[in-house]
């Protein structure tokens, strides 16, 4: 028989799964089970968009296409980017079209660290980027953001952090799980203590267009940081096209020779339907975008003001479709809290620790519901809390 | 706001004001006063409730009919909808712009005769209608927006 531990690499060995996992695989056991813990929106793709794929389906060979994406759809995230943010890129040198944010996060860190660089990863964050750097042969050094700064990332949070092996510091805002955003403001600072250096920033805005209240403001518009970001999205979240696996890096032209060369022998190219199709996206999609973020917009009022009103304190956040009530109230830890909800109260929720240690005493709660499942929801975990008060008499 | 309330009701009209008010970042006697100002312009003419009648009364029968019709002199085809819309069995009345009929009539009655009798002894009687021909709705998968069919078991991921 084969000895599997001699034919494995330990390093993909010592990656953990993902710690949002655990409790759906409970769920998925249960009858009646209602959940808050999916990543993805819950409305259709546009149709307009969806017709675009019919078509071609209808009328084109379906090719490769480009290493670098489809010219017409790189010229139009060029565009995009230039009306959002009033940055300009090349659409030939400087914009890769990718199989979804993560790859593309992925192969900007493969093609940046070398082994022993550090990253900053901000946390709490979205779960995929420590064991990212790690396989790419770097060390991930987490940035704990804090909650009396609605966890914004400060200067103060990075004191200490930065050495001579740092090589990239990880911005994911809008952030998942939080819901927290990043302003002008907010951003400046930082930008300032990145100007002198050669720490490159990974610009995370998935989430970009799902703001509230403001709009979303990128690192790149600030002086001298389009050198030296790598700015990432996508059309999941935005554009509700989760499963058409489609996302960008707009990177300096160095950046993205380095991404590409990974792209091309490891990916080849982005899926060719899907890349027609985001073309609408991006040129007849606005109002659609608009309405879902007005639906998501009343969806997070009624959560804030509702875990507030449960006794679960809950800061605004003005971004990507989460909330991030603290349960410490409970006394009980974010995993015990989930565990206990689940089998109790079958209403599925991710841990807060699941993304990073200052996630701890936290719960994410997705949005991305109808309303009506969610003051199910809602009314269940009222029920949960009365009974642990209950208890603690 | 106005917008936003009707969109929310629509989903769901037994809300509660406090729910409400949370949704729209308002009070809820600011959420109450809203609805009742829109009730009081006629902006929202009622409530109902959406059943899914194969789990409350099988054998409730539900049709469209389409009715063509002369319209009359001086008040086109508005006094034969009002005649039509006082029966109880009539769910709803429109207008149509489409060449082939004039009126839409949703009917709803306990069984096929019934409906059928229906249509002919008092709707095809009433002076000014010159045809009438009949749908019977044998299963409604969404209505006013609700889906009336089982949910579909959510396949989405974890990201």
């Amino acid at each position: 028989m084969i000895d599997y531990e001699k034919a494995l690499s330990h390093k993909i060995k010592n990656i953990k799964p993902s710690g949002i996992r655990k409790f759906f695989d409970i769920a998925a056991t249960m009858e009646g089970v209602i959940s808050l813990g999916v990543g993805e929106p819950d409305f259709s793709t546009p149709w307009v968009i969806r017709k675009a794929a019919i078509q071609v389906l209808e009328r084109k060979h379906i090719v490769y296409g480009p290493n670098l994406g489809i010219m017409p759809l790189r010229e139009a995230i060029a565009g995009h980017i230039e009306k959002k943010h009033g940055v300009k890129y090349r659409p030939g040198e400087e914009i890769i079209v990718t199989v979804g944010g993560s790859e593309a996060i992925d192969m900007a860190l493969r093609g940046l660290i070398d082994p022993g660089d550090e990253v900053l990863v901000v946390e709490p964050c979205f779960v995929c980027y420590a064991p990212l750097v790690e396989l790419a042969g770097g060390v991930a050094v987490p940035v704990p953001t804090r909650i009396e700064n609605n966890f914004k990332l400060t200067v103060d949070d990075l004191e200490g952090k930065i050495t001579e092996r740092t090589k990239l510091l990880i911005l994911p805002y809008p952030n998942n799980p939080t819901g927290a955003i990043m302003t002008k403001e907010d951003l400046e600072p930082i930008a300032e203590l990145l100007r002198d250096t050669n720490i490159m920033v990974l610009s995370d805005e998935i989430y970009s267009e799902l703001t509230y209240g403001r709009q979303h403001f990128s690192i790149i518009e600030l002086p001298d940081m389009q050198e030296r970001t790598i700015y990432v999205n996508g059309f999941s979240k935005a554009y509700a096209m989760t499963g058409w696996r489609l996302g960008y890096v707009a990177a300096p032209e160095p950046i993205i020779h380095q991404i590409f060369k990974i792209h091309q022998y490891g990916i080849m190219c982005s899926p060719y339907i899907s890349q027609n199709a985001a073309v609408e996206a991006l040129k007849s999609c606005d109002e659609e975008v608009e309405k879902m973020v007005e639906e998501y917009n009343v969806r997070r009022r009624y959560l804030v003001n509702e875990f507030n009103r449960i006794g679960l304190t809950c800061f605004d956040p003005e971004g990507a479709f989460y909330v991030f009530p603290c349960i410490k109230s409970t006394g009980l830890s974010s995993e015990e809290f989930c565990e206990r909800l689940l089998y109790e109260e079958k209403v599925a929720v991710v841990p807060g620790s699941a993304f990073g240690n200052s996630g701890e005493g936290y719960v994410r709660i997705s949005y991305a519901y109808s309303l009506r499942h969610l003051m199910e929801a809602l009314a269940r975990i009222e029920d949960f809390l009365k009974r642990l008060k209950e208890e603690k008499k | 706001m106005k917008n936003e309330i009707i969109r929310i009701l629509q989903q769901n009209a037994r809300i509660s004001n406090i729910a409400l008010g949370e949704m729209l970042g308002i009070s809820p006697e600011q959420a109450a006063e809203e609805i009742h100002k829109l009730e009081n312009e006629g902006v929202i003419r009622g409530y109902s409730v959406i059943l899914d009648d194969d789990k409350f009364d099988k054998s409730t029968v539900y049709a469209t009919i389409e009715l063509k019709v002369t319209p009359q002199r001086d008040c086109g085809f508005d006094d034969i909808a009002k005649t039509i819309m006082m029966y109880d069995e009539v769910e709803s009345v429109s207008l149509m712009s489409s060449g082939a009929y004039d009126l839409a009539v949703e009917v709803k009655g306990n069984n096929l005769k019934d409906v059928a009798f229906f249509v002919s002894e008092r709707l095809a009687t009433i002076e000014g209608i010159l045809s009438t021909s009949t749908h019977f709705i044998l299963k409604k998968y969404k209505e006013k927006g609700i889906f009336i069919d089982d949910e579909e078991t959510d396949e989405r991921g974890l990201g």
